[in-house]
């Protein structure tokens, strides 16, 4: 068995702050994380590399400070660390992330079968849950997107049995290998690094590729130019209008200020109380 | 790309018309989204001056019919259809086929799902397979009257920042929308749609994902929370989960739901699917109440669609007093009781006068 986890850095966005006269973000100080949601893959593929011996290699498309997250993804555990770097990736949108990576996956391939993919569900600064379903399309794997828990898998038989989180419940699928999964949040819990796994991860060189050494022999369906979406404005969401009208509760008995609330609010919107009566 | 690149669409784009949007059937029920969609859509393509149409793919059975007639109430011009049993539940490969072959065969211009679990497995596949530019999870979707394409904004950075994205030089330009986010339209049983019966060879042999079998939410656990007419929501100015039960409990009375901020989702006070903002569900009541929540972007962006917003905090220079209708200084563990209390006192008496 082995399993590509593919994982992101990102900056953490709960520490993100927009400059208030250019409305651009302001990246000083904050910190790069590695996309939690890529956490829940990269357990779930370690578990089956403690319970079948799989292979892990977690692969990561970005700049090379990137290198530093697939470092910690070692020292959790993980096998192989690629990072694919190049200024011809500079600009991809979601198709052409998921071109570059598909590519890199095939190209891995090519030394070690790949048999499954792990995503996160969905990246905390694009939160498009896109590249995923766009690497198995290219890959051909069988797409098992929001998946919650892996029931079975019998890598003789090729079978996989896993739960999926769909509209209203959960579904129970069989599916085959090779197969990409995306993984929600809250089906595990991280592990700790063990202290060998750390000293291997301070020890280890994260392989570095180029476009040509990862396989990518059509640089144009990457970056800017691969990409058929195209930003045309950044801007601050707008204020909503509505400034609030205030009561001050802390010289109020909470009773009085509740009352005040009511008032003020019946008065203004007799539809609501209507409303709750129903 | 600058804007001067789209003066030069290549070839070809004036053959791809119409604005499409997916109904999302799952279990014999449409997805509200795709009626909201429906209401967007029928915006976007007056504005073009083409048609609207909605597919829809589904089992062959009486719930698809039922939804073909519902498309057209909800504004579209003409429904194409596909049914067959291997449709009768949601999976990638045969939705994908069927969808990608539709749009090969009438080449709509634009392509609008919902954003939910169905919907963004859809798009990414359907995108990926068509090549074309896909932008996920957009609040606002416009016609640029120079060049005729969709620009579609969507927040990104966890919300701190919106963006504006085109699809110039492909089509179609696909687009998904979160539930609520687009107003409802009006259900009018008046209007008729012409119902296109397709046909995609479809066997149940090339499917390699079989379902096993599917577990629906318990109706306690099925949040209703996106719908909801009146929604209480805490944070962690509510200082732990014990005291979650104020917001239980006010929601309780009010007949509405209740949900909370990304913190008490993370921290478990909550389940993960009662989670309100950026990453969360988006919802649209005609009250929202946030108790102890400090209003970050990322809670904007999710309650901004309601109606009137009661904020109680501690912090009189929390950020959601910046955008909340009526505003509360104080300790919402000791007001949201009193709140309770307070309604309950006077809600029977309007009932009595009723």
């Amino acid at each position: 068995m082995h399993v590509v986890v593919c994982i992101k850095q990102v900056p953490d966005s709960s520490q993100i702050r927009v400059h208030p006269v250019t409305n651009t973000i302001m990246r000083q100080g904050v910190p790069a994380v590695i996309n939690p949601h890529d956490l829940v893959a990269l357990e779930e593929a370690l578990r089956l590399k403690d319970r079948l011996n799989a292979r892990v290699t977690v692969l990561s498309m970005g700049p090379k400070m990137a290198a530093d997250a697939l470092k910690k993804c070692i020292a959790y555990g993980a096998d192989e660390a690629i990072l694919i770097t190049d200024s011809v990736f500079a600009g991809s949108d979601t198709l052409a992330t998921s071109f570059a990576l598909a590519s890199t996956i095939r190209r891995i391939g090519q030394d070690h079968s790949v048999d499954m993919v792990f995503c996160g569900k969905q990246t905390i600064d694009g939160d498009t849950a896109q590249v995923g379903p766009g690497i198995a399309r290219r890959l051909g794997f069988e797409q098992l997107t929001y998946v919650a828990r892996i029931e079975k898998i019998d890598p003789a038989a090729r079978e996989i049995v896993v739960h999926r989180r769909a509209e209203g419940g959960v579904q129970v699928l069989q599916s085959r290998l090779p197969c990409l999964i995306t993984m929600i949040e809250g089906s595990n819990t991280l592990r700790f690094a063990s202290m060998d796994d750390m000293f291997r991860a301070a020890r280890y060189d994260v392989i570095e590729w180029n476009h040509k050494a990862a396989g990518i022999e059509a640089p144009e369906r990457c970056g800017l130019k691969g990409s058929p979406t195209a930003v045309k404005k950044v801007f601050a969401p707008p204020q909503r209008s509505t400034k609030a009208e205030m009561i001050d509760a802390t010289k109020a008995t909470p009773c009085e200020a509740a009352d005040t609330l009511l008032a003020k609010l019946f008065a203004s919107h007799p539809a609501l109380e209507k409303e709750m009566v129903r | 790309m600058s804007a001067k690149t789209s003066q030069t669409a290549p070839h070809g784009l004036e053959d791809w018309r119409g604005v499409w949007v997916n109904v999302e059937l799952e279990r014999g029920r449409v997805h509200p989204v795709s009626w909201e969609l429906l209401g967007e859509g029928r915006k976007l393509a007056d504005q073009l001056g083409v048609a609207l149409s909605a597919v829809v793919i589904g089992a062959d059975d009486s719930a698809t019919d039922a939804a073909c007639a519902e498309a057209a109430f909800y504004g579209a011009d003409s429904v194409y259809v596909v049914r067959h049993p291997v449709l009768a539940h949601y999976r990638t490969d045969p939705y994908t086929k069927a969808l990608t072959q539709l749009v090969g065969r009438y080449k709509p211009e634009i392509l609008l799902l919902g954003a939910t679990t169905l919907g963004r497995d859809l798009a990414g596949a359907v995108a990926t397979t068509l090549a074309t530019g896909l932008t996920a999870d957009c609040t606002e979707l416009r016609i640029d009257s120079e060049t005729r394409s969709l620009a579609a904004t969507r927040p990104t950075f966890g919300g701190s920042l919106l963006c504006t994205i085109h699809t110039l030089n492909c089509r179609p330009q696909m687009a998904t929308v979160r539930p609520r986010v687009m107003a409802m339209p009006a259900r009018d049983t008046q209007r008729t749609g012409q119902v296109i019966q397709e046909t995609v060879a479809l066997s149940e042999d090339d499917i390699a994902t079989k379902i096993l079998t599917f577990i629906p939410d318990a109706a306690a656990e099925e949040a209703q929370l996106a719908y909801a007419d009146i929604v209480v929501a805490g944070g962690r100015g509510l200082g732990g989960p014990a005291n979650f039960q104020h917001v239980k409990e006010l929601a309780r009375l009010l007949g509405g739901d209740y949900g909370g901020s990304r913190p008490v989702a993370q921290a478990g006070w909550i389940g993960l699917d009662r989670q309100i903002g950026q990453t969360g569900k988006t919802i649209r009541p005609k009250l929202y109440i946030a108790a102890g929540i400090s209003g970050a972007v990322q809670h904007r962006v999710g309650v901004e669609g309601a109606d009137v917003i009661v904020a109680i905090n501690s912090d009189p220079n929390a950020p959601i007093f910046g955008f909340a209708t009526y505003g509360i200084v104080g300790d919402a563990v000791r007001i949201l009781p009193a709140l309770t209390e307070a309604l309950r006192a006077r809600l029977p008496t309007r009932a009595e006068a009723i």
